[in-house]
């Protein structure tokens, strides 16, 4: 519980309120879109390409639908498909990692060398390899991501196993004479989770980016479901003549993954204080930018 | 140090021989047949013997295990199919956009690393605000993707402005003038995030190392202060600079694939991208190969060079 309070407490900064503040928002409104959003999100219309007014919050798009209730139907698949690819990934990784941490000789080799194969693979570039075998759609992302994520997961549960399991209370505990299964999943396990939050978190923002830089080729969700990378590619159809779509919809990924970067660091403090006192703090750098 | 190189190299051809493997076996992991597959998967009603023709042009008629020492010997003596819609060599293909792919590469990285160095040591050094203003700015450059970044960059600038073209490509041989133009947006779109990390860990880097004792040691003996920071902290500072930015020069290799498309640019996008709405495997498996092995070899010149810049990480 003291873990949860220093959270609460690191929320009491505007920045960290406003990004989980917008989260919630958005979860919300993604979960009650059927019945928050004014109109269909994929009926076409009449009233195509209007600004912005008191019927159409943000206005139409070149085929007459609101963008507004298709942001917000975008935020649907968008959400579950990081959330999707993010928990894939958490749980795969956290296995591996175990495997690696509290085996010796060939389970960990093959744990820790499997982890260096998904790793040579640029993401963006495997993800196009699977689906032109798969064909696109949420669930191909979900699995694709999902799988290559896992690593990241992998090293930091195969660190803090490693550190953890020399550590005084899990000696005692063996010595008490705890199965090494109890002392895995009841002693280890819970300490090394909170850096496995942390990286959850980041791990959303990222499936994110990549995602919706598929949806924008086309190769990721498929229309006419709205995804936020579909709505940004047809935004740049129209640009020229209304770019309020471009912009409602590049707003929206890019204040998702600020959002959810913030979240990480505010968690990152929370859970390790030691890192937060000090300017110059080491700040966990995102692995890599993709998309 | 050479025997550290011998070392990193075979573990790099392994790791290959691993991704090569893996890749081909992608393809028989599809459920059901993977030539009809790639052949409906376009929307058309393919025969019965085009199916069969598809099957024996990948080979997919013989057994699993000639199958793959046919594609490991086609791999070594440098071939990697052909494209099954246009039938030309995919070496050829891949060869014809590398360069202008790895182009792009290349001058992000130049511009992210000159820039990131210069504010991270700059916000490490000052603090104050300048450290509040690249805190809140690198947050949100980490948060832009960049292909939003490109579209957003061709309304301002290109359409907008009128001041750069909005996309394409000239040949530095035809108008160098215009070959230069056309490379400035995707390169700023691909070097917002790697700027601002690299900002961020030369920031952090330079602080950290400010702590040293040898740094107070410095100072005590009376060297000037910014030779100080010249010579002893921003030096020893790099080890990680170069790490992160190795990471990410390996994270553009695959990565300029959507900014490339916003800007019409030649390299390796169009062709993967055509690659995977045609389901065109050889030249999809083909680019990856490639990239993945550049990929691999990257993270070897990384690692060689942190050996150099830091003689204590050599084994």
């Amino acid at each position: 519980m003291n873990r949860l309070a220093a959270f609460l407490r690191e929320l009491k900064s505007p920045g960290n309120f406003l990004a989980a503040l917008f989260l919630a928002l958005l979860v919300a409104g993604a979960l009650l879109a059927p019945w928050l959003a004014p109109h269909s999100p994929v009926a076409h219309g009449n009233e195509r390409l209007i600004s912005p007014e008191a019927d159409h919050l943000l206005g139409t798009d070149q085929f007459g639908r609101d963008i507004f209730s298709r942001l917000i139907t975008g935020a649907r698949v968008d959400l579950l498909v990081s959330f999707g690819a993010a928990a894939l990934a958490a749980v795969l990784g956290v296995v591996i990692g175990l495997i690696g941490g509290t085996t010796k000789g060939f389970p960990r080799m093959l744990a820790m060398r499997g982890i260096e194969v998904i790793l040579a693979f640029p993401p963006i570039v495997f993800a196009l390899l699977v689906v032109t075998l798969f064909g696109p759609g949420s669930l191909t992302l979900i699995l694709t991501m999902g799988i290559l994520f896992a690593p990241q997961f992998a090293r930091v549960v195969y660190g803090e196993v490693l550190t953890i399991s020399n550590l005084e209370y899990v000696q005692a505990s063996r010595v008490m004479g705890s199965s090494s299964l109890r002392v895995l999943f009841l002693v280890i396990l819970p300490g090394a989770l909170p850096p496995v939050l942390v990286q959850l978190s980041m791990t959303v923002a990222t499936s994110m980016l990549l995602s919706s830089g598929l949806s924008y080729l086309g190769l990721g969700v498929v229309p006419p479901t709205p995804s936020w990378g579909g709505m940004i590619a047809e935004g740049q159809a129209i640009m020229m003549t209304s770019p309020g779509l471009l912009f409602f919809s590049s707003a929206a990924v890019v204040a998702t993954v600020l959002c959810f970067s913030v979240l990480a660091d505010a968690l990152e403090k929370s859970l390790d204080p030691r890192r937060s006192r000090k300017r110059g703090a080491v700040r966990q750098a995102p692995k890599a930018t993709v998309a | 140090m050479l025997a550290m190189i011998g070392k990193r190299l075979a573990v790099g051809l392994v790791l290959l021989w691993v991704v090569a493997t893996v890749v081909f076996l992608a393809l028989h992991m599809v459920p059901g047949d993977p030539a009809r597959i790639i052949l409906t998967g376009t929307g058309a009603t393919p025969t019965e013997e085009a199916i069969q023709n598809l099957r024996e042009q990948l080979g997919l008629h013989l057994p699993l295990w000639e199958q793959y020492t046919r594609f490991l010997g086609q791999l070594l003596t440098g071939s990697l199919g052909e494209s099954l819609r246009s039938g030309t060599p995919v070496t050829e293909l891949v060869g014809q956009r590398l360069p202008r792919t790895l182009q792009l590469v290349f001058a992000t990285t130049l511009v992210s690393v000159l820039f990131g160095v210069l504010f991270g040591a700059l916000a490490g050094r000052r603090g104050g605000w300048i450290d509040r203003v690249l805190m809140v700015v690198t947050s949100f450059s980490v948060a832009i993707p960049a292909y939003v970044a490109a579209v957003v960059l061709v309304y301002f600038v290109g359409v907008q402005m009128q001041w750069l073209p909005s996309g394409g490509y000239v040949p530095f041989s035809d108008d160098p003038v215009g070959h230069i133009q056309t490379l400035i947006m995707p390169t700023i779109s691909l070097s917002l995030a790697f700027t601002a990390v690299v900002a961020r860990m030369t920031r952090t880097a330079v602080l950290s190392v400010g702590e040293q004792d040898w740094v107070r040691t410095g100072r005590s003996v009376g060297l000037k202060e910014s030779r100080v920071f010249s010579r002893h902290v921003l030096r020893n500072s790099l080890t990680s600079v170069v790490t992160v930015s190795g990471l990410q020069m390996g994270a553009l290799l695959g990565g300029t694939v959507i900014v490339e498309r916003v800007f019409s640019w030649p390299g390796l996008s169009e062709l993967l991208i055509n690659g995977v709405t045609t389901r065109d495997y050889p030249v999809v498996q083909g680019t990856v190969l490639v990239i993945a092995a550049l990929f691999v070899l990257l993270n070897i010149v990384v690692d060689i060079l942190y050996g150099f810049i830091d003689p204590r990480g050599r084994d």
